[in-house]
């Protein structure tokens, strides 16, 4: 690795702790940006001629701080501080300093940082923006062509952001244990935001760099939350998740269906990873939604074929998450499973009193659809399915249905055998 | 001819987590593709064993060999005591892991084993007859 790609990879890596640790300071959101900024410069300057510091991050945070105090100092006519040249190769003095710098509050700087980015009065599009621009560091045109806007429309949606930011009251105290626990879950629900931005992209090459993104977030708060089993069930999800991007989409651009991807295109070290945290976060036996979405994954993944699918698991797995969040769409998801285990008639009695809250709903009428034409009842599955097909939000998902309905069309073989399904 | 004294040497990589893993694909691929270069040399010369990319910290298990043993998330933090050997097991699940390191623990108490999933696992030559001290 070269020099100055090692430097940028050290830069990334301090992000998050150098900025949170220049929010404690200046509790100013824009001031510590410039200032990590102004450190970076440096930094691009300073250790390909000082070599590396031994502890970047600190470096980085102390520079910067001290870059930003220079600068108030200046505009008032104060006295100016050592230049970094001196500060850079007095190793001795950095590590004292560093700690003095940061000590324990290290973990609630970024959780403060990560926070803020999911303040509860930005609404979703605008966390997800300045979480990509202030904590991962992706440049505004980055963020623009990810979510397929004009730079000039996302650099005002960073700012009216940060604007609010500024606006709010933001607590810099450390945060207590019920305060901690609340922050946590809003900036898992903001990560997994990130996640879903990049993953419903598709094969959008900058979008898809969010779900990266993302991952890369939750590595982070998986090592100053080492013992939360909903963030290792979150990390595991979406590494479980993103291992089938290779194998989702066909030629076309159009979504592949689980039964009919290419297994062996999964990403092995993402399932390995993804496997071995789930398995630690079932240790703690404290169910979560993301642990057993992640769970639900890891079924998926363990099996080799459609056909070795543990179906019962999958059962249990969302009879779990129907009790924990109940809702409409887990018990059809349930009703898969259900039918898979103990045939179509079962899943349709399932799924039949959900007609109404789902009525407006894509994949009802092509669950049911197939539950039906599974059972033979042929009149009953096409309705079902030109349902779903006037409901269905884009090509591909229609397309699957059609493929539904051209098979009834072309089918005529006798009942029996039109039941084999 | 005269029998040379052998030795096994274990090489243990230490780097920044936070850095490894802030690189892109394409520059861990490089990476890779130049250890890829030494590996085969060293492997042509018999002088390659076992080798082991791991997991992040993020996915150990620690087991503290206290009575009974204590499970801690995470990895090994304490550094007074120092890294002395390891071992590499073949499990269907963390538990059953675990297990292993419980039993491994009853015949040996005293210290830790951080348990550590492997990402990449490359078995490289047999070093069964080499001689060891």
């Amino acid at each position: 690795m070269t020099e100055i790609a090692w430097i940028h990879a050290a830069i990334t890596a301090a992000r998050p702790q150098a900025i949170g640790a220049l929010l404690r300071y200046f509790r100013d959101l824009e001031t510590a940006e410039e200032a990590f900024q102004d450190a970076c410069l440096r930094a691009l300057k300073s250790w390909p001629q000082n070599g590396p510091p031994r502890d970047p991050t600190a470096w980085l945070i102390l520079v910067g701080r001290n870059a930003a105090l220079d600068g108030v100092r200046k505009t008032r006519r104060l006295e100016a501080l050592p230049d970094e040249a001196a500060l850079s190769d007095l190793d001795d003095v950095e590590t004292p300093l560093a700690e003095r710098l940061d000590g324990s509050h290290y973990r609630d700087d970024v959780l403060r940082l990560l926070f803020i980015c999911c303040h509860p009065d930005l609404p979703a599009t605008q966390q997800v923006a300045l979480a990509l621009r202030i904590v991962s560091g992706l440049s505004v045109r980055q963020i623009a062509r990810a979510f397929l806007v004009s730079e000039a429309a996302m650099e005002q949606r960073i700012t009216r952001a940060k604007a609010r930011i500024a606006a709010a009251d933001v607590a810099f105290e450390t945060p207590g244990p019920v305060e901690r626990s609340e922050r946590l879950a809003a900036v898992i629900a903001m990560i997994y935001l990130v996640f879903n931005e990049g993953y419903s992209a598709g094969d959008n090459g900058a979008r898809s760099q969010l779900c990266d993104e993302a991952i890369r977030l939750v590595r982070l708060l998986l090592r100053l939350f080492q013992t939360e089993p909903e963030v290792m069930g979150l990390a595991a999800l979406m590494l479980l998740q993103h291992a089938r991007t290779p194998a989702r989409l066909d030629e076309q651009g159009q979504a592949i269906l689980l039964d009919d991807q290419d297994r062996s295109l999964w990403n092995r070290k993402m399932i390995a990873e993804g496997l071995a945290l789930i398995d630690k976060a079932m240790r703690h036996q404290r169910a979560g939604a993301y642990q057993i979405q992640a769970a639900l994954a890891a079924t998926h993944a363990r099996a080799q074929t459609p056909a070795d699918t543990d179906w019962a698991q999958i059962d249990h797995l969302y009879a779990a998450l129907e009790r924990l969040q109940p809702s409409p769409v887990v018990t059809l998801n349930r009703a898969v499973a259900v039918g898979k285990l103990h045939g179509p008639a079962e899943a349709l009695a399932l799924i039949e009193p959900l007609a109404e809250r789902l009525a407006g709903y894509f994949h009802f009428f092509g669950a049911k659809g197939a539950f039906l034409l599974q059972l033979g009842r042929r009149d009953e599955a096409q309705a079902a399915f030109d349902r779903a097909i006037s409901l269905a939000a884009n090509a591909p998902d229609a397309a699957h249905i059609r493929q539904h309905l051209d098979k009834l069309m072309r089918d005529s073989a006798p009942p029996d055998r039109r039941t084999a399904g | 001819m005269k029998e040379r004294w052998r030795m096994l040497y274990t090489l243990l990589c230490y780097n920044s987590e936070d850095v490894v893993f802030s690189w892109s694909q394409e520059e861990d691929d490089a990476v890779m593709a130049r250890l890829s270069v030494v590996h085969e040399r060293l492997h042509r010369e018999g002088k390659l064993g076992p080798s082991l990319r791991l997991l992040p910290t993020t996915a150990a298990t620690t087991l503290r060999k206290s009575d009974p043993p204590l499970i801690i998330d995470g990895p090994f933090a304490e550094t007074k005591e120092q890294l002395l050997g390891f071992y590499v097991v073949d499990c269907e699940s963390l538990d059953e892991a675990l297990e292993i390191a419980r039993e491994l623990g009853r015949a040996n108490p005293g210290g830790s084993y951080e348990v550590r999933p492997v990402r990449l696992f490359v078995p490289g030559a047999s070093m069964a007859d080499r001689p060891t001290a």
